[in-house]
């Protein structure tokens, strides 16, 4: 394993040394000590290493992500794993705002609490949220699943397109044009696979499914009063 | 008196100037459809423009250039604050973003070959970078927008530059949107969204709010791309002294400000006409935040908006902009609008020169469309061929008025070399009143 103490050594080195890692490297194991809440710890990465980060981290920890898999052992400012493409950033503590905001792939693991607009604008990203997530949260959200096991806040899914929204708790209030579904058998499955890749303890059949009741897709004037 | 009723002298009829038929016409439009205008373009209403400065040009107190003999600098380097790569430009005149989506396939990349054949760059819009405008780019400038359709590391760091857009000139303080008859499968596909839906593009960024934020944001940028590439950071034209001292306290190195002329592909007729200043009223309150700064010259002004001529460029420059942006010229270059298709203009309602239903996707020049038939009128050689004889022309005029004004690289016109022509034009500017030494608005009442 190598270490990348941010004590001595700048963000610009620790990213410049993991962003070099691409996917022939035999340092696939990273560990970053002293993050001390920097912010764009590890983002930008482009290959199949794990990273450890051991604390908190500032904004945009893991921000881009392709491949790598970021883990945080504490919590993680706003905007982690933003516009993540592919790989896993897991996060031991709570997470801040936008987290996994316009991520197109890999899938975002919170095992504590997210804040307000967790999944905002998500393009293929999986979450899934151990505790709760904040208002606004999918917002516009465009594809992808987003799994909560704790209670979601107000407006879920507001303005929502084609992502599939779980959620095992209450949901305060649904957003504009976000429905509760039938959950079918597909959806069952896409649950206990996501359950299972988060180390979730939760069963499928205990959720509830909403998505976009694709009533704003198309402007209508009848539909003033819902934008 | 004449008993006969014809003979008695009647008062003419007299149409409202606040009832106009254009006003009134939209009132029958909206009652009708119960939906707003939205259409392509910048602001058509007529306001104080470049047309309203002029130049003094040198006589005994100053020394003019020999035109063809004696040189004239035109080229412009963006991003020396803290890019390791900062992009040189062989002309002060780049294309303005457009989108993939917005524009044809063979649009962009005849853009992609005008700018490069003329030794400037082109910018990607809101719908990611397609191979076409990359490929056929030498230098690329990759947007970064709210909705982040299409948005990748891959194409970050292919990029020459970032342009993180925070609002246009068409419509400072909104989003965009691309009607469904527009999104096809490749277009879908790019954008992630369902065929043939409205497509909205958000108005604020999803993962940052005001400038603390966006500065940790650039930070996240420059990491992703190994601080090679120039951020700049684009506005519309609305509070420009403060937005332009923020987006340098953000961290810019390039500030695009973009008056109310510059065009977009698809919004509210309203929001284009009532909301934003008008490109002459910003470039001195940006510049005047460069210069308390200390910045002027090492963060670069790009300035867009109704830059159409050579005689515009070198207007903004002498106002103290380092480079221009051009769209709506630069797609007039192509051919859009043009007098050729007037039966199909004619067909869709309209007439050539008026066509701004950019969004519908029926545009019988082929560039803002993505109907295979129409898409294929345009050829993306000779229209880009086109677009760098036009660059050429400008570049080539904004020369002669610079060596008029004995100046050896087009960045030394200076705003002592202009006067204006109305009171409005002479405070916006902050140039004297042809014929006179009176700045309006330098004094407080």
């Amino acid at each position: 394993m190598q270490t990348l103490d941010m004590a001595e050594v700048t963000l610009r080195e620790v990213n410049s040394k993991l962003q070099a890692q691409k996917a022939s490297t035999n340092q696939q194991t990273w560990e970053i000590v002293n993050p001390r809440g920097s912010h764009a710890i590890a983002c930008g990465l482009d290959g199949p290493i794990e990273v450890t980060v051991l604390g908190s981290t500032g904004y945009y920890c893991g921000g881009m992500n392709k491949d790598a898999t970021v883990h945080i052992m504490g919590s993680a400012g706003p905007g982690v794993a933003e516009n993540m493409m592919s790989g896993k950033v897991v996060i031991e503590g709570d997470a801040s705002q936008y987290a996994g905001a316009t991520g197109n792939g890999g899938l975002l693991v919170i095992k504590g609490n997210a804040s307000s607009r967790c999944g905002i604008s998500m393009k293929g990203i999986d979450i899934v949220v151990h505790g709760n997530i904040g208002h606004m949260s999918a917002f516009m959200a465009q594809s992808g699943n987003l799994v909560v096991l704790g209670n979601a806040g107000d407006a879920l899914g507001d303005s929502l397109y084609e992502a599939r929204l779980f959620v095992r708790g209450e949901v305060k209030s649904l957003g504009a044009d976000c429905i509760e579904k039938e959950m079918r058998p597909e959806h069952l499955a896409i649950l206990a696979d996501l359950l299972s890749q988060a180390d979730a303890d939760a069963r499928p059949e205990e959720f509830r499914r909403y998505g976009s009741a694709r009533q704003l897709y198309n402007f209508n004037i009848d539909n003033a009063s819902a934008y | 008196m004449s008993d006969n009723p014809v003979d008695v002298p009647r008062t003419a009829p007299q149409k409202s100037a606040t009832f106009s038929d254009a006003i009134n016409a939209e009132i029958r439009r909206a009652a009708a459809t119960g939906i707003y205008d939205i259409r392509g373009g910048g602001a058509k209403r007529k306001v104080p423009h470049f047309d309203d400065l002029l130049f003094l040009g040198a006589s005994m107190s100053r020394y003019p250039l020999e035109g063809y003999r004696e040189k004239c600098e035109t080229k412009v380097v963006l991003g020396t604050r803290h890019a390791k790569k900062p992009i040189e430009l062989d002309i002060p005149i780049t294309i303005a973003g457009m989108s993939f989506g917005a524009l044809s396939g063979p649009a962009k990349e005849a853009l992609g070959r005008g700018a490069t054949a003329a030794g400037t760059s082109t910018t990607t819009g809101d719908g990611g970078m397609t191979e076409e405008e990359r490929g056929h780019s030498d230098k690329l400038v990759y947007q970064y927008l709210p909705s982040r359709y299409g948005m990748n590391p891959d194409d970050l760091r292919r990029a020459d530059a970032i342009e993180i857009v925070v609002g246009q000139g068409a419509k400072p303080g909104g989003g965009g949107m691309l009607l469904g008859q527009k999104i096809t499968d490749r277009v879908a596909e790019m954008r992630n969204l369902p065929k043939g839906i409205d497509q909205r593009s958000a108005c604020r960024h999803p993962d940052w709010t005001g400038p603390d934020d966006l500065e940790i944001k650039i930070l996240e940028l420059r990491e992703i791309t190994n601080w090679e590439k120039p951020i700049y950071i684009k506005v519309g034209g609305a509070r420009p002294y403060f937005d332009t001292t923020l987006a340098i306290k953000a961290g810019a190195d390039v500030v695009v400000l973009d008056g109310m002329q510059g065009g977009t592909a698809a919004t509210q007729d309203v929001f284009i006409e009532h909301v934003g200043q008008p490109t002459l009223a910003c470039i001195r309150p940006a510049v005047q935040a460069l210069q308390d700064l200390g910045m002027h010259r090492e963060v670069q002004l790009v300035v867009s908006g109704g830059i159409r001529t050579g005689a515009d460029v070198a207007k903004a420059l002498a106002l103290g902009a380092d480079a221009v942006a051009i769209g709506t010229a630069a797609l007039i270059a192509l051919g859009d609008n043009n007098p050729r298709w007037e039966a199909e203009y004619n067909e869709l309602g309209t007439t050539a020169g008026a066509y701004d239903d950019w969004h519908e996707g029926r545009d019988p020049a082929g560039i803002t469309t993505q109907d295979p038939d129409l898409m294929a009128r345009l050829d993306p050689v000779s229209a880009g061929r086109c677009l760098s004889n036009y660059l050429k022309v400008m570049t080539l005029e904004a020369q002669t008025i610079a060596r008029a004004c004995g100046k050896n690289h087009v960045h030394n016109l200076e705003p002592e070399d202009l006067c204006a022509l109305t009171v409005e034009a002479a405070a916006m500017s902050g140039v004297p009143l042809a014929g006179t030494d009176w700045v309006p608005g330098r004094e407080r009442y």
